[in-house]
């Protein structure tokens, strides 16, 4: 065999060093990125939990070269020594967190609720409105995507004041519902496309109504779908900064506004910043780890065919 | 037609009522009672506030809850007049009603708005004030610097999207530990961009204490200020915003590479390409469609981009980084004019889907020509 084939030969016999020497270098890549990607998280809890020195030291290793203290959290209340008392810091950010909660959930299941009933829709039916057809109101919700938010942010500004929707929680929900239902959309239609058409038609021989065959059968299987685009959805409520900074001021405004409006002033602490930018992200950043299947089956949905 | 409506039409005569022109009346009524009540609403408040009568309500708002009676008597309208047709209606109307009122409308609004010279702080309130709007705009320089920004900021999606392939590739490989990996990678996407202006940009980059900087100097950067000049700043924020959305790239073009095909890649192999080779001639051609989706969605997403810019630098120094989002952004805040505002923001939607027609356009073409697609 050997001598048959002498160009094979000698390139299994070069293989194993440079196959190790690849693998070398593709580790130390993934742990370069890893580094870029989790450093600047690993930085801000850490600060959080640091005094004037450790920062202006660069100390990086808690109990290594600094002693972790509770100085960013005593700041927002929400230290181990402050959690029984009163504070106002604490009071204002739990009602910030809980608008960021309310509003993102709201607008995501509105979206998911609206997005998915005209997904399936498209995805099953030809409807024709006037000139109208099925590629035309896909082409139209979808298109939705590429409107910046300036253009909807002044009429916006002026219509809310004029509804009294400015600065209440229900007016950021429909805005943001709107931001997301195209993405949604996209999704969902991706999701019922991939569901063969034979499911419904068993129901219908059976009897089932067009809305119970959707409700009993389709929906069961398009779960996982919804789930993806609703955690998709609520990422991106949750991170909004934009229109919150325009619409809401001391009502409705959510955590990236209190946090924006920290940043701004001078007198803040780095190790309350970082407490704050901490409690921001962590929930969301927990739940997008735990569902991160769902979270990457939503991004990726109708990229690939 | 799709087979489905086709088995159901003949289901839909033993459950519709007996009476069809009952339910047509019905149907009619409903929908005629419905749009009387909201252009009642309507036409009461305008006049109202108008100054023309005195019977009127404190704000819009019952107009509001006029449109959304509307609209749910357009839905009932439907089912009983049409059937199953309308049943059928009924899953795309709501999200089609949703959408016209809060889009269509505020974008016509907008429209209106942005002819006018309307400073909401003034007590004048909204004067017509034909193209003057448009005329400042032209000779605005900071509007124009924002646009030769975006440029850049566009131009950097292709910097953003080499290296989410090289990271695609990476978590591709046959590597341990893989779902840690992807996690680590695609944490920065989950994370508020506000936060990140923070988190990066005004304490990892701080010029005392910040660890970059300190990095930088060790590295020989003597003064490392990573938002004083205009080239290093935007370098800057475009590094921050790639942090952040370069996971978003790199998950696409992850699902494609599994997607691919395995045995045309063993194939090269056993043919004895290099694993340059077969990139080039395999892998790219193969995954130039879901590329193609995954820089244009970038690039709609880039052309929003703001949160960044606002919460770093302000668009500073001398308006080196602003995009045009935040520079209307800080237009609106300081001299709170919503009409000079709304035509720079109108006009910049015009360009848009301009550019994007023309983009798209330009990639179907040369998608066409692409002999192995």
């Amino acid at each position: 065999m050997a001598t048959s084939l002498p160009n094979q030969n000698i390139s299994a016999r070069k293989r194993p060093s440079r196959q190790a020497w690849g693998r070398v270098i593709v580790y130390a890549l993934l742990l370069f990125w890893t580094f870029v990607s989790l450093f600047p998280v690993y930085w801000t809890v850490t600060t959080s939990f640091k005094v004037a020195a450790d920062v202006t030291q660069g100390h990086l290793i808690p109990w290594v070269d600094f002693t972790p203290q509770w100085r960013g959290w005593r700041s927002l209340g929400l230290s181990p020594e402050t959690i029984g008392q009163t504070s106002t810091v604490r009071d204002e950010f739990l009602k910030r967190f809980q608008n960021s909660v309310v509003i993102s959930v709201g607008a995501s299941l509105l979206a998911v609720a609206l997005g998915s009933l005209a997904a399936y829709g498209l995805s099953r039916f030809q409807y024709r409105f006037g000139k109208l057809g099925n590629r035309d109101l896909a082409f139209f919700f979808l298109s939705q995507l590429i409107l910046p938010p300036v253009v909807l942010a002044m009429p916006f500004l002026v219509l809310y004041r004029e509804l009294a929707l400015l600065d209440t929680r229900i007016g950021i929900i429909l805005l943001y519902t709107l931001t997301v239902l195209p993405i949604v959309i996209w999704i969902m239609r991706d999701q019922f496309q991939s569901i063969p058409i034979e499911l419904e038609e068993a129901a219908f021989i059976d009897g089932a109504s067009i809305w119970g065959a959707f409700f009993r059968i389709i929906l069961p299987i398009a779960l996982p779908g919804m789930v993806a685009a609703f955690i998709l959805s609520l990422v991106l409520c949750w991170n909004e900064y934009f229109f919150a900074a325009l619409l809401t001021s001391t009502n409705a405004n959510t955590l990236p506004v209190m946090l924006a409006s920290q940043t701004g002033s001078q007198g803040v602490n780095w190790w309350s910043m970082a407490a704050l930018a901490t409690a921001a992200i962590l929930p969301l950043a927990i739940v997008g780890i735990l569902l991160e299947r769902y979270l990457i089956k939503g991004l990726t949905a109708g990229a690939v065919k | 037609m799709s087979p489905a409506p086709s088995v159901t039409a003949s289901a839909a005569p033993v459950r519709a009522a007996p009476d069809p022109a009952r339910r047509q009346a019905i149907g009619r009524g409903l929908f005629w009672a419905a749009t009387a009540l909201l252009l009642a609403a309507v036409l009461v408040q305008g006049l109202y506030s108008a100054g023309l009568t005195e019977v009127g309500f404190a704000n819009w708002r019952p107009v509001l809850y006029a449109y959304v009676i509307w609209s749910v008597a357009v839905c009932a309208s439907q089912v009983l007049r049409r059937g199953q047709q309308g049943q059928r209606a009924l899953f795309v109307l709501p999200a089609l009603l949703f959408t016209l009122a809060v889009v269509v409308f505020p974008t016509v609004f907008g429209l209106f708005i942005a002819f006018s010279d309307w400073n909401l702080s003034s007590f004048t309130g909204r004067q017509f004030n034909g193209v003057d709007n448009f005329v400042a705009m032209l000779n605005d320089p900071y509007y124009w610097n924002a646009m030769g920004n975006m440029v850049i900021y566009v131009l950097a999606v292709l910097v953003q999207y080499a290296i989410a392939f090289g990271l695609a590739l990476l978590l591709n490989a046959e590597i341990r530990a893989r779902k840690f990996f992807r996690v680590a990678f695609l944490l920065p996407f989950m994370l508020s961009p506000v936060a990140v202006s923070w988190m990066i940009g005004k304490s990892l980059m701080e010029y005392r204490f910040g660890p970059l900087s300190q990095f930088a100097r060790l590295l020989g950067w003597d003064s490392p200020a990573f938002f004083a000049t205009p080239w290093i700043a935007r370098a800057s924020i475009i590094a921050l915003d790639s942090w952040v959305s370069i996971p978003f790239i790199m998950i696409l073009l992850l699902a494609g590479l599994q997607a691919m095909p395995k045995d045309i890649m063993e194939a090269a192999k056993i043919d004895g390409a290099t694993g340059w080779q077969s990139f080039w001639k395999i892998t790219f051609p193969l995954m130039l469609p879901v590329s193609v989706t995954a820089i244009v969605l970038r690039i709609i997403f880039q052309l929003k981009l703001a949160d960044i810019v606002i919460n770093t630098t302000a668009g500073g120094p001398g308006g080196a980084t602003d995009t045009v989002t935040s520079f209307i952004y800080r237009e609106y805040r300081d001299r709170s004019n919503v009409g000079y505002g709304t035509m720079l923001a109108e006009f910049y939607f015009v360009l848009i889907v301009i550019f994007l027609t023309v983009l798209l356009a330009l990639i179907n073409r040369w998608m066409k020509r692409f002999p192995t697609t």
